[in-house]
């Protein structure tokens, strides 16, 4: 019987990683993780571990994703693959209510709610950094109920990453790989010839509360300085970099850079970048009536900046051109958010860049509006 | 408020596989739904049974490729309220537009024992090309669910919600992988519009095109990338030269690619 407090680590043996899933499932969770699937590990059920993609790694580059074995057996010796943690809590298509015709007027019932608790098994760093940016989308000044529900009852069960993806970059967004706060529970993957095991770090009660009856060790010095020197391995390893250093301004003040023009011509405006993007919020909503006219629904859908119907006013779109809504997409994402929600909308995951069928590298293109930016005093 | 009658609808068949107007029987759960709310009046492969016109909805299949034609669907016309098409070769001329690249002369010897039983003009056209269209409906075959929001859009005088974004992001709500990224599969999604549920790529197939280019296509930033996935030019031009060969994006791309050189 274990009592932890917020901020305690302990170890867990590599043998005993069942014994939390079991334990998440008794505390009644539906636990969600890294899954093999179509040749590339997305989220789905974990029902028992072999679920996970043990002795599975992924290699990633620019338009790129190729499934591959380990040489060990790692469980999370991988790096984020083309699902994100938002298609639970901000599902594809969610039905928000059902309206029926009473004679005359017509009345709205409101769409149940599920009353699922999640728990995220194998968090990144970036990616809690994303459900924080979420939050301020969904759960701040607006205030999505739908989001709300799934957000409140979940479990958030990080992994400090082994390893740096191939197109990641969040030492640049300061968003990892080091996994430092917004998490129930942050495991380390440590594996020597000698031991395979976790360092788990306690980061709620309610984190504490599935650890009670979980088999764990004491967790010394030497454990968390491995966990330590791992992550800084991974943080030393990232071969991508976007310098922020005041991108707002840089972004928002050259709308006329001819890079805008040269992305444009290799976009192909498939929204790929935006469906895989954990923080990309954009959709929407249409009323899908019965053929009898007497019942209508009303279902919310991801939707895109890239698409051209995104921005249709009175018949016509606002941004016709490719150029236009890539530029809207870049400049929305690493500028616009910090004047909207106080964050940039960026967690450096490398998504975006990874599942672009065309390989457009989004720290390539600001790199190349930093290099030659507009003359000073160009109309905006 | 008096009973209206029941909106009368057609179905047409020109040059086509009539595998669009079956999608309108394959409506099994809805049939009885539809046959409530309009009256079907003209529907040769559904009945013999014929209501005259004037219609309020017709919905037309297939393309136009003889003169006969060309003058019947001016009559489907003139008697129709509103005249939507359906399918590829309806809105596009469908995989018999392939002979408005090609010399039909030559076919019609090649192919027929006698060629001069064959009438035919020397192109399929879409039905756009011959007669006003107030609704165009893509897909090789059209989608039983957007058949029917697209009945119950004209039943109400509404504009049907059909998108017409890529089937990309019909992918990634489906949470299907992408082939293109994942497997280096060569995929058409990128320029063709949504509507099928992004099948093909569900079952780890690129995307055919079945539903034409989507409304920015730009298929000059997909075609290196299909030679990149080891697609020779001539399979390139084969792969835009489908169901939707004569739609202009898909046209214009296969044009922008040039023929192999020919052995000597």
């Amino acid at each position: 019987m274990n009592a932890l407090t917020v901020g305690e680590k302990r170890t867990l043996e590599r043998k005993d990683l069942a014994h939390l899933l079991s334990a998440l499932r008794s505390a009644g969770y539906r636990v969600v993780g890294p899954t093999i699937r179509d040749g590339a590990i997305v989220y789905g059920e974990i029902g028992r571990e072999e679920d996970l993609p043990i002795g599975w790694t992924d290699r990633q580059d620019a338009g790129t994703y190729r499934l591959e074995r380990r040489t060990d057996s790692a469980v999370f010796g991988f790096n984020v693959g083309p699902h994100s943690w938002k298609k639970y809590l901000f599902p594809s298509r969610e039905r928000l209510w059902t309206a029926h015709k009473t004679g005359t007027s017509f009345e709205i019932a409101p769409e149940p709610r599920e009353e699922v608790a999640f728990a995220f098994l194998g968090m990144r760093a970036c990616e809690l950094a994303g459900l924080d940016v979420s939050d301020r989308v969904f759960d701040g000044k607006v205030h999505d109920p739908g989001y709300h529900a799934r957000r409140t009852r979940l479990l958030r069960i990080a992994v400090q990453c082994g390893q740096a993806g191939g197109t990641c970059f969040c030492v640049s967004m300061g968003t990892g790989p080091a996994v430092r706060r917004g998490f129930d529970l942050a495991l380390t993957e440590i594996l020597s010839p000698a031991r395979h095991y976790f360092l788990v770090e306690v980061g709620t009660e309610a984190g504490a509360a599935v650890l009670v009856d979980v088999p764990l060790g004491p967790a010394e010095g030497p454990d968390t300085e491995a966990a330590n020197e791992i992550v800084a391995r991974t943080a030393a390893s990232m071969g991508r970099t976007l310098n922020v250093d005041g991108i707002h301004d840089l972004l928002l003040s050259n709308p006329e850079h001819p890079r805008w023009e040269i992305v444009a011509r290799r976009c192909l405006s498939c929204t790929n970048c935006t469906m895989v993007c954990p923080t990309c919020f954009c959709h929407t909503t249409e009323e899908v009536p019965d053929l009898g006219g007497d019942r209508v629904e009303r279902w919310r859908r991801w939707d895109s900046c890239f698409n051209l119907e995104f921005t249709s006013l009175h018949g016509s779109s606002v941004r016709k051109s490719g150029l236009s809504r890539y530029r809207q997409w870049l400049t929305h994402k690493l500028a616009g958010w910090y004047d909207q929600f106080d964050t940039s909308g960026c967690i450096g995951c490398g998504r975006c860049i990874t599942w672009c069928p065309v390989g457009i590298d989004i720290t390539e293109e600001v790199a190349a509006i930093r290099t030659v930016p507009s003359k000073p005093g160009a109309k905006p | 408020m008096a009973t209206r009658r029941p909106p009368r609808v057609a179905v047409w068949k020109f040059a086509s596989c009539d595998g669009c107007q079956l999608t309108l029987l394959d409506c099994e759960d809805e049939l009885l739904a539809v046959a409530d709310a309009v009256e079907i009046a003209n529907f040769r492969e559904a009945s013999r049974a014929v209501v005259e016109g004037p219609y309020d909805l017709s919905l037309v299949e297939g393309s136009i490729t003889t003169a006969e034609d060309a003058r019947r669907i001016r009559e489907v016309r003139a008697q129709s309220r509103f005249l939507v098409t359906i399918g590829a070769c309806a809105t596009a001329g469908g995989i018999q537009a392939l002979r408005n690249f090609a010399d039909v002369e030559e076919y019609r010897r090649v192919v027929y024992a006698r060629p001069e039983y064959i009438t035919t003009l020397a192109s399929s056209t879409a039905i756009r090309e011959h007669v006003a269209v107030d609704f165009e409906l893509r897909g090789c075959p059209i989608d039983k669910s957007q058949l029917l929001e697209v009945i119950s859009a004209f039943l109400v005088d509404r504009v049907p919600n059909v998108p017409t974004e890529s089937v990309c992001i019909e992918c990634k709500r489906r949470g299907n992988v992408c082939v293109v990224v994942a497997h280096g599969a060569p995929c058409l999604g990128p320029v063709t519009q949504t509507g099928c549920g992004a099948i093909c790529p569900a079952f780890h197939r690129g995307c055919y095109g079945c539903f034409g280019p989507m409304d920015s296509p730009n298929t000059a930033a997909l075609i290196p990338l299909l030679e990149h996935t080891g697609m020779t030019p001539a399979a390139v031009r084969r792969f835009f030269s489908t169901f939707n060969a004569a739609a202009p994006a898909f046209r214009a791309a296969t044009e922008s690619v040039a023929e192999a050189s020919s052995p000597p």
